[in-house]
């Protein structure tokens, strides 16, 4: 793997920092006018998603980070693993333990495609749509006529996620949920 | 996609324009004369944190090597020795790697020179340009001590602090291992990490009193307080920015000479080219540079700050990436 300096160092390069794959998300340059250079940079570690900040003597090169981003739909899980398949007709699967998973598994829905993180070939996260569409499972009961009145009520989704909805949303209705922030965003 | 856009809005450079034509009537009030020097010289600046880019150049001396100048310094004092008087120069000024939000490989340094004129007065004189470009209230200028900076803000005394100290204070600050490191990288991890953003957040704020190893091209003078060698310079900060740095200028050629050698002795230590020493300089000096201060200034920080710009890139037609 290649190695970068300090001045190569732009926000979404992937680097080796402490034997952790980081992402960088910032690079500042500083300096004192007649005075030896710094970077700091901003990390964001791949594997506990920590961000760190860190400064390096300009000209210091990190090792790049074998770190790859690619589309995956969503298979299933046996409980233990769950599987993602390659959408680029290869049909290739990978197996993603719950600690990669993370917040993430409260958004899983057979055939629709994330984007999975590969480390060394391993896999080491996985971020949903920004947008995802999913079933009520469970709600208190609709109330009639009551569209626009503010006011809103806790509902489980067919992922396992819990939302809170408008007061007007019945069991069998599909949402459509923003996953950034967790929020309802209208009926599908 | 081909980003051929200015980073400056159009808007943002006839407001530089108006800032620079007032820079130019500063001067001209005070009848210091505007100079233009060259951008490519024989000699380059052989200091150790600054990079100096240079070029192959047919000339009618035939192919050699010419620096582009790190500031307009050499040349301007070429021009005191030769009996110009005052001088100011706006002038292109390159320095290799530093691109950031305050930074960037090619900028606009205002430098001026002043025989006869103290330290002090040039401070007084650097304020008020500073107040005149900026156009609005800058907070009263207020004198900060280099050793009591370092004891307020991080209660230690630069000067006596033991060097093993100040590696972990630089290293815990920084988050990065500074065993080894020379005692003036700690002192500029620390002044740029925990001191600078302290600094002209309501006040102009001149920092002086360097310690006698950042010298560079100035003079040197006991603290009154301990003896102790201190570098007869400042620097001016406003809102976290370093604008300016002034010195009482070195006028001795063989105290010159003797830095310019050090220089490139730590230039060898630590893995760097060493820099053609500007001889043109030296023998300038040696025929007899009359004493005064000179201050160079960040013109483009001053115009960002001036226009409540986030970067020196929004002031600048092109910014490197984008040229």
């Amino acid at each position: 793997m290649a190695s970068y300096s300090t001045n190569e160092f732009k926000g979404g390069l992937k680097v080796m920092l402490d034997g952790d794959p980081c992402a960088i998300l910032e690079n500042e340059f500083v300096k004192p006018g007649k005075g030896q250079a710094f970077n700091r940079v901003k990390l964001r570690n791949l594997l506990t998603g920590r961000v760190w900040e860190r400064t390096f003597k300009s000209g210091e090169s990190l090792e790049g980070a074998d770190v790859l981003d690619l589309e995956m739909e969503y298979l299933y899980s046996d409980g233990e693993m769950w599987y993602f398949m390659k959408t680029d007709g290869s049909f290739e699967q990978y197996p993603v333990e719950k600690k990669a998973l993370g917040d993430t598994e409260k958004w899983l829905k057979e055939q629709v495609v994330y984007t999975v993180t590969l480390w060394n070939d391993n896999v080491i996260n996985v971020t949903p749509p920004n947008f995802i569409e999913l079933e009520v499972t469970e709600t208190d009961p609709g109330v009639k006529g009551d569209t626009a009145q503010g006011g809103s009520k806790p509902a489980t989704l067919s992922s396992g996620a819990v939302v809170r909805v408008p007061l007007f949303i019945n069991e069998g209705e599909v949402l459509k949920i923003d996953t950034r922030s967790g929020e309802y965003v209208s009926r599908a | 996609m081909v980003d051929w856009r200015p980073t400056a809005e159009i808007e943002t450079l006839h407001a530089r324009a108006r800032l620079l034509a007032a820079v130019r009537a500063f001067f001209a009030e005070r009848e210091v004369l505007e100079v233009e020097t060259p951008v490519l010289g024989h000699g380059g600046s052989t200091d150790v944190h600054l990079a100096s880019l240079s070029c192959e150049a047919t000339t009618p001396a035939g192919c050699e090597r010419l620096w582009l100048q790190t500031s307009p310094e050499f040349h301007m004092k070429r021009l005191l020795a030769a009996g110009s008087g005052p001088i100011f120069q706006i002038a292109r000024s390159f320095r290799d790697g530093e691109v950031g939000t305050r930074h960037n490989l090619e900028f606009t340094m205002l430098e001026w020179y002043r025989p006869g004129l103290p330290l002090d007065a040039l401070i007084e004189e650097t304020a008020a340009l500073i107040r005149a470009v900026l156009g609005r209230e800058s907070g009263p200028l207020r004198h900060r001590r280099y050793r009591e900076l370092f004891r307020e803000v991080l209660g230690l005394d630069p000067f006596t602090a033991e060097l093993a100290a100040l590696r972990r204070l630089a290293g815990e600050r920084g988050g990065l291992d500074m065993a080894g490191a020379p005692r003036d990288d700690c002192l500029d991890l620390l002044m740029s990490l925990a001191i600078e953003p302290t600094l002209g957040r309501d006040s102009l704020d001149v920092v002086v009193d360097y310690p006698a190893s950042q010298a560079a091209l100035a003079r040197r003078h006991h603290d009154p307080e301990d003896g102790a060698w201190v570098a007869s310079r400042f620097e001016v900060y406003l809102a976290g920015l370093e604008l300016a740095n002034g010195y009482d200028e070195l006028t001795d050629a063989d105290e010159q000479a003797t830095r310019f050698a050090e220089d490139n002795a730590a230039r060898c230590e630590a893995g760097l080219a060493e820099v053609d020493a500007d001889a043109r300089l030296l023998a300038a000096l040696a025929h007899g540079m009359p004493a005064g201060s000179g201050v160079a200034l960040g013109l483009d920080r001053l115009i960002q700050l001036a226009l409540g710009k986030a970067s020196v890139a929004e002031v600048m037609a092109f910014a490197t990436p984008r040229a």
